[in-house]
């Protein structure tokens, strides 16, 4: 056990977190050069794709000092780089007696620095500042030190210097892993508890489990307990995550790795669950566990209504590797059957959305999300809605509360005067100012969930350009005056366009809307009329003009399948559109709603 | 790659349609000067004329078994007038030694007015050429100079007279709109023109510009302007009311016939599926669901055919979901229409075709979806509105 260190490392988005898991494994000598595959932790295409980690994967290094020549096993446990992922990243930080901060040398500290380091603080863990990319050109190092020293409040001359691209540095850190980070604590002859931090499905074992032993041990044969669900499994395998699944006799106290036993889906499984045995149990679970709600809803339909029980089907087979996911039926007067989707949080959503679409082959239509609003009503009730189609009886609601997050964003001081702005329009208030750093501001504000779920993110981004970083907790309800806006298709009500939004707002967004969607809805053979109304008062509208000619002049002779060829490009691209009445309305329609800003 | 005959597409429906007598195209690729819009493959240098002809004649011979009989050919190019008096008696000469045509069959060359001479047209019709498409485009001499012909109107003109003179009852002229500088008027102005000539078929192209075409890149880059798509419109409505007016039947997007006799005979068989062999660089050939066509290039297509091998670039054997995406196509083109039977009979679609008879843009007369004037307008949206068959 002394010679094992849990780590994880933590870090803003894009400041090098995975590219330095890469470099730690390649450095262990765990991977041929020729098989290594660039961000080898990230495995699934999209993770490759948009550089992001969402499943956190686990693997197990063995490193031998070059000081001393000790042996050591460390279990590097990656976490998923996003806010909405924020409950997965603080179990597995559970899991762990150190982690590496990593700070980008040239970007510096930036809000979810911030934020991970102080989840790091919360389970009391050793933090390592690693300053990384100080091969770029623009890196400055003493200024990221000075943020580290001023920011952070942490030791800048401790801090590592690496470039996890060029490979420069990765000695240094095994090195501070193993001097630094503590062995884990945890006795194995108590009573079994471990820590679920992880949870994947495996169409041939079934879930397996990612855990880390405080106390006692578990083998296969043994019965477990998972605490929170109450249920009991046998044991069929433990072992540790090599780059493969290395089966072991045990796990003990101290150690990360798997257990499989025979539990059908991940959602059988609760992340920061407890794990005991059933015949020796431990007196109370490991502290911390919460069930993950979600907090952004969309709704799903086939494209052709034929598909419906196609998408039930590659819902449910997603659903057994996304415990996070929660769907039920659901149907719209638009759209037809489908199903109401629970998210963690809009990339969550986007991440749904793209598997669906390209391992489940799903042609698919998502409608624009919502937050769970609450409105008391007059008869006494609380109704708690999430899809704006079943908004109640304005004459019966006697009062209406939203989801607030309290935001923390942190920008160069010269982006201040735009970011309050952006952050006013978007019904912020309690506004705190504070200056970390010299030149460096963090804005907090307490804002409606409803107006930072969907492009809030990239007009931050894109109003400071690329500076400004963004972070946020979800703190309570608040009263709030809403109305239901809705968008109407040639007279035709499109309930799945319809969204919930503050009165002071409405006519903006009804004219918003409508714009957008003038841009979206490809012209047809006939004129479209768009309208925004709130308990039927139009309160905006925009006309898509009928395309007065769509034929060519020649077939080109014989050479009908050149002609073909462009008409099944063409319908390809109608595939991916909803026919509403007599109107094809396009995926990307249903997300334009929502779009604030126009420029 | 040696071509197999082609073996019966099982996915093709009618099979009636491939008893149908075949047509056959001969390419003719070369051209005395390129027009800057136009997308055919042609080359100008003409010595090479007799050796293309040599490579044509082995090829007929890889196809005299695969079609039992045709009643229409058709010389198409580039510009099938260019060849010889010698040249294109050899070449008919070939075709009839090779395949077998019925006793009416639809002989058609396709000239520019500058080559139609007394003594080319005496030619002609000794060799039993019974129907001219001459390629005119405009009678206006500012818009022929922007087209860049290399003939006038008044020659044009006087080159279907002259072949009017010598006994051809069916001439088609080819004319063009849509271009820049072109007006209201002055395209009223090459109609009338054209109907005062008394053709039996007219074919009026909107200009199109293939991007690889030297207008087509002076376009892309900004240089040559377009008309917009309202304009396009009253064009198109213009050409199709003032025909109609003078006795012609619209019978497909771009093509008028004086009567139903007067109807390309040749082109039906591309719109409905009918067989056709076509031969020359660049030709396409259809048969039992199979289409296939020659490699783009003169020299290519002698060299290969010098080596006893057909000069086929490529071939696809369409699915059964392809074919009635392209009876769809087609049909919609056309006043024969599209079939009810090709269209599926869910709710969603009867929705969108009274929602298109209400429009009038469609009608429906013997169980067949019949495009209107206005429907013609949009024939290449309709395919994509009827089509939701879910491969892939």
């Amino acid at each position: 056990m002394k010679r094992i260190r849990n780590f994880s490392i933590i870090a803003h988005i894009d400041h090098g977190k995975s590219t330095l898991a890469d470099r730690l494994i390649q450095h262990a000598d765990l991977v041929e050069d020729r098989q290594f595959r660039d961000q080898i932790l990230d495995n699934m295409d999209i993770e490759r794709e948009r550089g992001i980690t969402i499943k956190s994967q686990t693997v197990n290094l063995p490193y031998k000092s070059k000081i001393n020549g000790e042996e050591f096993e460390f279990n590097l446990i990656d976490t998923p780089g996003h806010v909405d992922f924020s409950y997965e990243v603080s179990r597995a930080l559970a899991s762990c007696e150190g982690v590496l901060l990593l700070v980008d040398a040239s970007q510096g500290v930036e809000a979810q620095t911030l934020a991970n380091l102080y989840a790091a603080m919360e389970h009391n863990l050793v933090v390592i500042p690693v300053i990384n990319k100080i091969d770029l050109p623009s890196a400055d190092i003493e200024r990221v030190k000075e943020e580290i020293d001023g920011e952070l409040g942490l030791d800048a001359e401790s801090a590592l210097l690496c470039s996890a691209k060029e490979g420069t540095g990765i000695e240094e850190i095994f090195e501070a892993v193993a001097e630094r980070i503590p062995p884990p604590g945890g006795d194995p002859e108590k009573p079994l508890s471990a820590l679920i931090f992880d949870a994947q499905y495996d169409s041939f074992r079934g879930t397996i489990i990612s855990c880390r032993i405080f106390n006692g041990s578990v083998h296969p044969g043994d019965t477990i307990r998972l605490m929170a669900m109450g249920t009991q499994h046998r044991v069929e395998e433990v072992g540790i995550f090599s780059l493969k699944m290395e089966p072991k006799k045990e796990l003990s106290a101290g150690m990360v790795g798997y257990i499989i036993a025979g539990i059908k889906t991940v959602s059988d499984t609760r992340i920061g669950d407890t794990i005991t045995l059933d015949t020796n149990p431990a007196k109370e679970p490991l502290p911390g566990f919460k069930e993950v709600k979600p907090v952004v809803f969309s709704s799903i339909y086939p494209i052709a209504s034929d598909d419906y029980l196609s998408l039930a089907d590659a819902l449910e087979k997603y659903k057994l590797n996304d415990a996070a996911l929660v769907y039920q039926k659901d149907s719209s007067a638009a759209l037809g059957q489908g199903f109401r989707c629970g998210f963690l949080g809009l990339l969550h959503l986007e991440i749904v959305q793209e598997r669906l679409e390209r391992e489940f082959d799903q042609s698919i239509i998502m409608t624009s999300p919502s937050v769970q609003y609450r409105f008391l009503l007059t008869n006494g009730n609380t109704v708690i809605i999430d899809n704006p189609a079943y908004y109640p009886e304005p004459t019966e609601i006697k009062m209406s509360e939203e989801p607030y997050i309290r935001a923390s964003i942190m920008i160069p001081e010269r982006y201040v005067g735009v970011v309050m702005k952006l952050c006013l329009e978007r019904r912020g208030v309690n506004s705190r100012l504070s200056y970390p750093t010299s030149g460096r501001v963090e804005i907090t504000f307490d804002m409606p969930l409803g107006e930072v779920i969907f492009d809030f993110y990239d007009r931050l981004k894109s109003i400071t350009q690329g500076y400004g970083s963004f972070d946020y907790e979800i703190i309570d309800y608040r009263e709030s005056d809403l109305v239901k806006l809705d968008i109407l298709v040639n007279g035709e009500k499109v309930d799945a366009l319809s969204m919930i939004v503050h009165r002071e707002h409405a006519r903006e967004r009804g004219v918003k809307a409508c714009d957008s969607l003038k841009d979206e809805i490809p012209r047809q053979q006939f004129k479209i009329a768009i309208q925004g109304a709130i308990g039927g008062k139009i309160i905006s509208r925009s006309t898509i003009t009928a395309f007065r000619k769509d034929v060519t002049a020649k077939c080109y002779g014989g050479d009908i399948s050149r002609k073909r060829k462009l008409l099944e490009k063409q319908k390809k691209g109608k595939k991916r559109m909803k026919v509403v009445g007599s109107v094809e309305i396009p995926q990307s329609a249903f997300m334009a709603v929502l779009k604030t800003d126009t420029e | 790659m040696q071509f197999k005959p082609p073996i019966c597409n099982p996915e093709l429906e009618t099979t009636d349609i491939d008893d149908e007598p075949a047509g056959l195209y001969i390419h003719v690729p070369f051209c005395k000067t390129k027009c800057p819009y136009c997308d055919f493959y042609s080359i100008t240098d003409c010595s090479l004329i007799d050796a293309w002809l040599d490579a044509l004649l082995k090829e007929m011979s890889f196809y005299d078994k695969d079609f039992s009989v045709f009643d229409s050919i058709y010389l198409g190019g580039g510009t099938p007038s260019l060849l010889s008096n010698r040249q294109i008696k050899r070449l008919m000469e070939a075709i009839r030694s090779h395949f077998a045509f019925l006793p009416d069959t639809e002989i058609t060359v396709e000239a520019n007015p500058d080559d139609i001479t007394a003594a080319k047209l005496n030619s002609l019709q000794t060799i039993g050429i019974n129907r001219l498409s001459i390629g005119v485009q405009s009678f206006n001499e500012k818009e022929l100079k922007f087209l860049k012909r290399r003939h006038t109107g008044s020659k044009a003109k006087k080159a279907v007279n002259l072949a009017k003179d010598w006994g051809f009852t069916n001439i088609g002229i080819d004319l063009m709109y849509g271009f820049d500088g072109q007006t209201v008027k002055s395209w009223l102005g090459t109609m009338e023109t054209a109907v005062d000539l008394e053709p039996a078929h007219l074919s009026c192209y909107q200009f199109t510009l293939g991007e690889s075409t030297p207008y087509g890149k002076l376009k892309s880059e900004g240089k040559l302007k377009s008309i917009s798509e309202k304009e396009e419109r009253e064009f198109f409505l213009l050409t199709a009311r003032f025909l109609k007016r003078n006795g012609f039947i619209h019978y497909e997007v771009s093509n008028f016939g004086k009567g139903r006799k007067c109807f390309s005979r040749h082109n039906r068989k591309y719109w409905q599926h009918i067989p056709y062999l076509g031969l020359g660089p660049a030709a396409h050939s259809f048969r039992n669901g199979q289409r296939w066509w020659n490699c783009r290039s003169v020299s290519e297509y002698c060299k290969i055919l010098s080596q006893e091998r057909k000069p086929i670039d490529g071939i696809e054997t369409l699915s059964s979901d392809q074919l009635r995406l392209e009876r769809l196509c087609l049909g919609f083109r056309t006043e024969s229409g599209v079939s009810l039977n090709d269209i599926s009979n869910s709710p969603s679609m009867a929705g969108a075709l009274s929602q298109l008879k209400q429009s009038g843009f469609v009608r429906i007369r013997n169980n067949r979806i019949i495009p209107t004037q206005k429907g013609y307008l949009i024939a290449d949206r309709l395919p994509l509105i009827f089509d939701v068959c879910s491969e892939e």
